[in-house]
This record gives structure tokens, C-alpha cells and sequence, in this order.
């Protein structure tokens, strides 16, 4: 289910979040890199949801825990706080109801973590700008006709989501067309403007 | 061949080609059917040996007509081990590192306690005198098994079909024995589609003449056209249409047009027939009858409440759910529900869905998205549990 086939630049930012011997659930874990770099640098007790059968077929290959699911549909079977962390990378945009989505992952775990393609970066806005047609950009390499993204956020828009469920933004990260973190000292505006992709630490009160 | 055809009784009953455990009158079996079965035996087969720690040993479940000689030539038939393809010595499960057993079921016809073993009271065999088996009284007397050999915790426990029962009861009913658990190819309950099967094939070996109600063996006959019928019919639940189409069509056996008749004019017909008559030389009658009764019975679900998630409550098992396209025994949605279930009780769970057109029956191929998963699997829980490669 991983959406967006560039060097994910966030797997480390998302790692950096995650303590040693955490119990984390990696929704969307497409071909199951953040697991085995969780495995590998944290001892995490991980699991995997993936819509692709191929990708959890490779993913069970390599000795990873994954089963084959859907995001909108199969998180509401697993239980409340049954882990410490989880994941939701770059598919947030694929979900058909991210609100849902988000609210589950509240529910599951302890902390939620979510990064997405940021799509009020200045690239894209330009892009639909000048150009009058919707952008294709490195995270973004779909065309509008074939692309499995649905529906697209802003940092801001996220940010008013999050307010909307309850969740406490607890760290916040965007990283830059470079995969450069963005000064935390940077107002709002500015990563929404210049953040290509956001990571988000949640947690619901 | 030789075993069932030799006399009047099946000899491999009572005395298999293989190693038997035997439990005296002090220590019965308890059965879900409420009775205890004593004295009663377990045949068995182990392969590779077993660490210091006893902490390599994988139990190998196996299915409705399976029997013991899972990595070893079947004394019966002569035929390679029904999953020498994965067990032995270097291969996925490797049995230079991994201690391998397993055992032919209660209620089973090559020496473990059966319908066709002699009843001590009446040095008859059981006939329908042997009470019900269900998968739990199976996976109650492995345990014994596994006590016997003085292994507090298994593991792998894995099997196909109506071993993937076993192994979810084993799962369910001994989690603390359990450390990892790859139940292939099966359900947490019969559907009724199945149990429906299971009847025609149970009318079938009692409408023969030569069943005599289950007493066979005392008239020296056994209901053999009833119980290929039975085979015939199950047969035709492993496979798939599209395998059966790819391998038969329409094709005619050693004929250039139809006859008219009901000889065997088409391939499948002639398969079919061979297959039924293969079966008979190997297998019980009533056997078929108690074994087809057990996995009809099972429904974990109902053992908990009807809440099939509570069968696994606070479990530490580490699981692989298997399910394969073509099967419509147990699709995939039987395995789903599973996995559901688990999610819900937390558990650790990995699940892969196998893209193929052989039907039921891939469990017993050479499948090698099947090898590479067991292979991912297994690696990791051995990682896991400590077990050096």
C-alpha cells in the first residue's frame, strides 16, 4: 500500500520516533522496509498490514509478520491500545476515509504516527498555478487519471484534522525536496509552504 | 498394498511399521464424547533429533487420509512421504536442524487407536464401538505424545487441511506449547458445503453391501466400492476446475470415440476410478467414517462462546495463516476470519494468500511461494525462539 515510489526519505525520520522493543503496527507496509529497519536497529515487536498480496507474500518471505488487509476496512479487528506505536506512511492520501483511517490508529495505539506527501508544497501550487494542470512531482509521480492517491492534504489541513479527532500533535516534522528536516523554529505557513513531505507524532488525550 | 489386503484384519493397525506409544489402563484418553479410551496407542514418526534444550521440535499435523510417514517411504504404498517435498534433510524444513514428528491420529488406521484396531475387550476390531473422535481428542493424545518425549514447548506445529485444525486447537487449547503455529489451508470450523461432502461420502461406504454395519473385518470383506466412491467424491473437492480442465478436458481414455456405455470413455473417469481403487488399499472404511466426523465437528468458535477471537486470548503463539485461491474446501475467507480473530486477540500474525490454480490439494505440491513463506516463516520464529541456523 505504499503509495509513492520515492527513496522514502521519511522511513528514518519515523524510526527516529519509535523506542527500542516498541510494539508497532506498520499500516500500509508495502515491501516492508520500516519494519525491517525496526527489527534491525530497535528490536520492535512489529506487524504489518499491506493491501498488495505480492508485497506481504515477499514480506512473510523475508520472516516479517504480515497479513494482507485493507486499511478502511480490517483495522476495526484490532483491539484498543494493542500496541505502542502506529504507522501509517505515505498512504493516509490512498485511504478512501482518512478520517476514519486516522481515528482508528488513534484507537490501536498509544501514539499514532503518520507522514504524507504534503500537497500544499510550492511546487505543487505552482505547478497548478502556471502550468493549470494537477502536478506530478517526485512524491507525487501519478497522473490525475491513474493515480491511487484520493485524497490529498495540506500540513494545515492536517493539522485541522487532527484538532477535529482529538489528537495532540506531540512532534511534528517536514522535510524538505531534499529530505531536509525543516527548522522546528519555523512557523506553520512555512512548512506548508516549503514542506514536500510531513511526519506526524500523535497522540489522543 | 500389502497391509490391508493380508488377512482379515488390518495388521498395521495394531502392529505399524512404525514406532507405537502405547498408554495402559493408568493413563486414558479423555474424549470429547465423554468417555475415556483405554488402553490406547499412538504410532509415530521422528526425524532429525531432538537439542539438549528440546527446544527444535516441529510437530507435524497431517490431514484427513495422511497418515505418519510424512519424510520416509509409506510402508503401504511405497510411495515417497506425503511431504517429503518440505521435510528432510536440507530441505525447508530442515531436519538436520529441526527435531520432526508426527503421529498418525486417533482414529486413524495405521496404528495409532482406530475403529480398525482390536478392541481389548472383545479382541474384535472396534467397528463402531470406538466412540466419536473429535480434532481436540487428536491433539489431546499428541500431547501425550509430547509429553512422553519430554518437550514442554513445541516449536512449530503445523499442518495442512484438517492438520491446520489440529493446529489451531493445539494453538488454542495448549498455547503455552506452543511457540509458533502454520496452520495451511484450513478453517476454525467445517462448512456446511463440507460437511455436506462428507456425507455423500459416508452414505456412500454405508450403502455397501459389504460394510455389514461396520462389522467387515469379522465377515472378511470390506466395503471397498463404497469407500472409492467416498474417495471419488472428495477427490473432486481438492482439485480445481481449471486444474481438472487443464489436466483432462474433455480428452478420451485409450479410445479414438465415445462408446456409447459407461465404461470409463473420459480421462477423468479413468482417473478418478484409479484413484478410489489406490484408495481402498490403503485405508480403513470406518476410519473414513470417524475421520470425515471429526473435522465436521470441529468449530472453534463455538468452543468459546461463539466468539472465535476469545479461542486465543492473550495468546504469545506467533502465527502463518496459507490459504490458496483455487481452494473452495477452505477459502480464503475461512483463513481471513482467522486472521481477524487473531488481530483481535492481539496476536502475532502473518497471512499469505497463494495464487494458484490447483485447488485444495497445493498444500501437497511443490508450490514454491508456499516453501519461500514456511521458509520466511520458520526462519524468523527460529530466530526468535534462539535456535542457531
Amino acid at each position: 500500500m505504499s503509495v509513492n515510489g520515492s527513496q522514502r526519505v521519511d522511513l528514518e525520520v519515523v524510526a527516529n520516533l519509535i523506542p527500542p522493543q516498541s510494539r508497532v503496527l506498520d499500516v500500509g507496509s508495502g515491501d516492508g522496509s520500516l519494519l525491517e529497519l525496526l527489527q534491525d536497529t530497535k528490536q520492535v515487536d512489529g506487524r504489518g498490514l499491506e493491501l498488495s498480496q505480492r508485497g506481504v507474500n515477499e514480506c512473510v518471505a523475508r520472516g516479517l509478520s504480515v497479513i494482507q488487509g485493507d486499511a478502511d476496512k480490517d483495522l476495526e479487528f484490532y483491539p484498543d491500545k494493542g500496541f505502542d506505536f502506529v504507522v501509517l506512511s505515505q498512504t493516509l492520501q490512498a485511504t478512501r476515509n482518512p478520517k476514519l483511517v486516522l481515528d482508528e490508529l488513534l484507537r490501536i495505539g498509544n501514539r499514532a504516527i503518520v507522514s504524507f506527501p504534503n500537497f500544499g508544497h510550492w511546487r505543487v501550487r505552482l505547478s497548478l498555478f502556471v502550468k493549470g494542470r494537477m502536478p506530478v512531482t517526485q512524491d507525487l509521480p501519478y497522473s490525475w487519471y491513474d493515480t491511487p492517491n484520493i485524497h490529498f492534504c495540506t500540513i494545515r489541513d492536517f493539522v485541522n484534522l487532527c484538532e477535529e479527532l482529538g489528537a495532540t500533535v506531540e512532534k511534528a516534522t517536514a522535510l524538505d525536496a531534499a529530505g531536509q528536516k525543516i527548522g522546528l523554529s519555523m512557523p506553520w505557513w512555512f512548512w506548508n509552504f516549503f514542506g514536500q513531505q510531513a511526519v506526524f507524532l500523535l497522540k489522543r488525550n | 498394498m500389502a497391509a490391508l489386503r493380508a488377512g482379515k484384519t488390518n495388521n498395521e493397525a495394531d502392529q505399524p511399521s512404525s514406532p507405537v506409544l502405547r498408554f495402559g489402563a493408568d493413563k486414558p484418553l479423555k474424549l470429547d464424547a465423554g468417555t475415556l479410551l483405554s488402553p490406547f496407542q499412538i504410532a509415530y514418526q521422528t526425524y532429525g533429533t531432538l537439542n539438549d534444550a528440546r527446544s527444535n521440535a516441529i510437530l507435524v499435523c497431517h490431514a484427513l487420509t495422511g497418515d505418519q510417514h510424512v519424510a520416509n517411504t509409506n510402508p503401504v504404498t511405497g510411495k515417497p512421504g506425503w511431504w517429503e517435498v518440505l521435510i528432510g534433510p536440507g530441505r525447508i524444513i530442515d531436519t538436520n536442524r529441526f527435531f520432526v514428528i508426527c503421529s498418525n491420529v486417533i482414529g486413524g488406521c495405521l496404528g495409532s487407536t482406530g475403529p480398525a484396531s482390536t478392541n481389548p475387550a472383545t479382541g474384535k476390531p472396534y467397528g463402531l464401538d470406538l466412540p466419536v473422535i473429535t480434532i481436540r481428542d487428536m491433539v489431546r493424545a499428541q500431547q501425550m505424545l509430547i509429553d512422553h518425549f519430554g518437550i514442554e514447548k513445541l516449536f512449530c506445529v503445523l499442518g495442512g487441511s484438517m492438520g491446520g485444525m489440529q493446529v489451531l486447537e493445539w494453538a488454542s487449547s495448549y498455547p503455552e506449547r506452543v511457540f509458533s503455529a502454520l496452520p495451511i489451508a484450513t478453517g476454525a470450523r467445517h462448512s456446511s458445503q463440507n460437511i455436506a461432502f462428507h456425507e455423500v461420502g459416508r452414505q456412500a461406504v454405508m450403502a455397501d453391501p459389504d460394510w455389514h454395519g461396520g462389522k467387515y473385518f469379522e465377515n472378511g470383506k470390506r466395503p471397498e466400492k463404497g469407500l472409492a466412491v467416498a474417495r471419488m467424491a472428495a477427490h473432486i473437492t481438492y482439485l480445481s476446475e481449471a486444474a481438472l480442465h487443464r489436466k483432462f478436458g474433455r480428452n478420451l481414455q485409450d479410445r479414438e470415440a465415445l462408446t456409447f456405455g459407461f465404461d470409463a470413455d473420459f480421462q477423468i473417469e479413468s482417473y478418478l476410478r484409479h484413484q478410489g481403487m489406490t484408495f481402498v488399499d490403503r485405508f480403513d472404511a470406518n476410519s473414513y467414517l470417524y475421520m470425515t466426523r471429526s473435522m465436521d465437528y470441529f468449530d472453534l468458535a463455538a468452543d468459546h462462546g461463539g466468539r472465535l477471537a476469545d479461542a486465543f486470548a492473550g495468546t504469545k503463539t506467533r502465527f502463518c495463516l496459507v490459504s490458496f485461491t483455487s481452494d473452495w474446501l477452505f477459502p480464503t475467507e475461512e483463513s481471513r476470519s482467522i486472521v481477524h480473530a487473531l488481530n483481535a486477540a492481539g496476536a502475532s500474525v502473518s497471512f499469505v494468500e497463494i495464487e494458484t490454480d490447483r485447488g485444495h490439494d497445493a498444500f501437497l505440491l511443490d508450490e514454491p511461494e508456499l516453501f519461500a513463506a514456511i521458509n520466511g516463516f520458520i526462519g524468523s520464529a527460529a530466530r526468535a525462539r534462539g535456535l542457531s541456523a
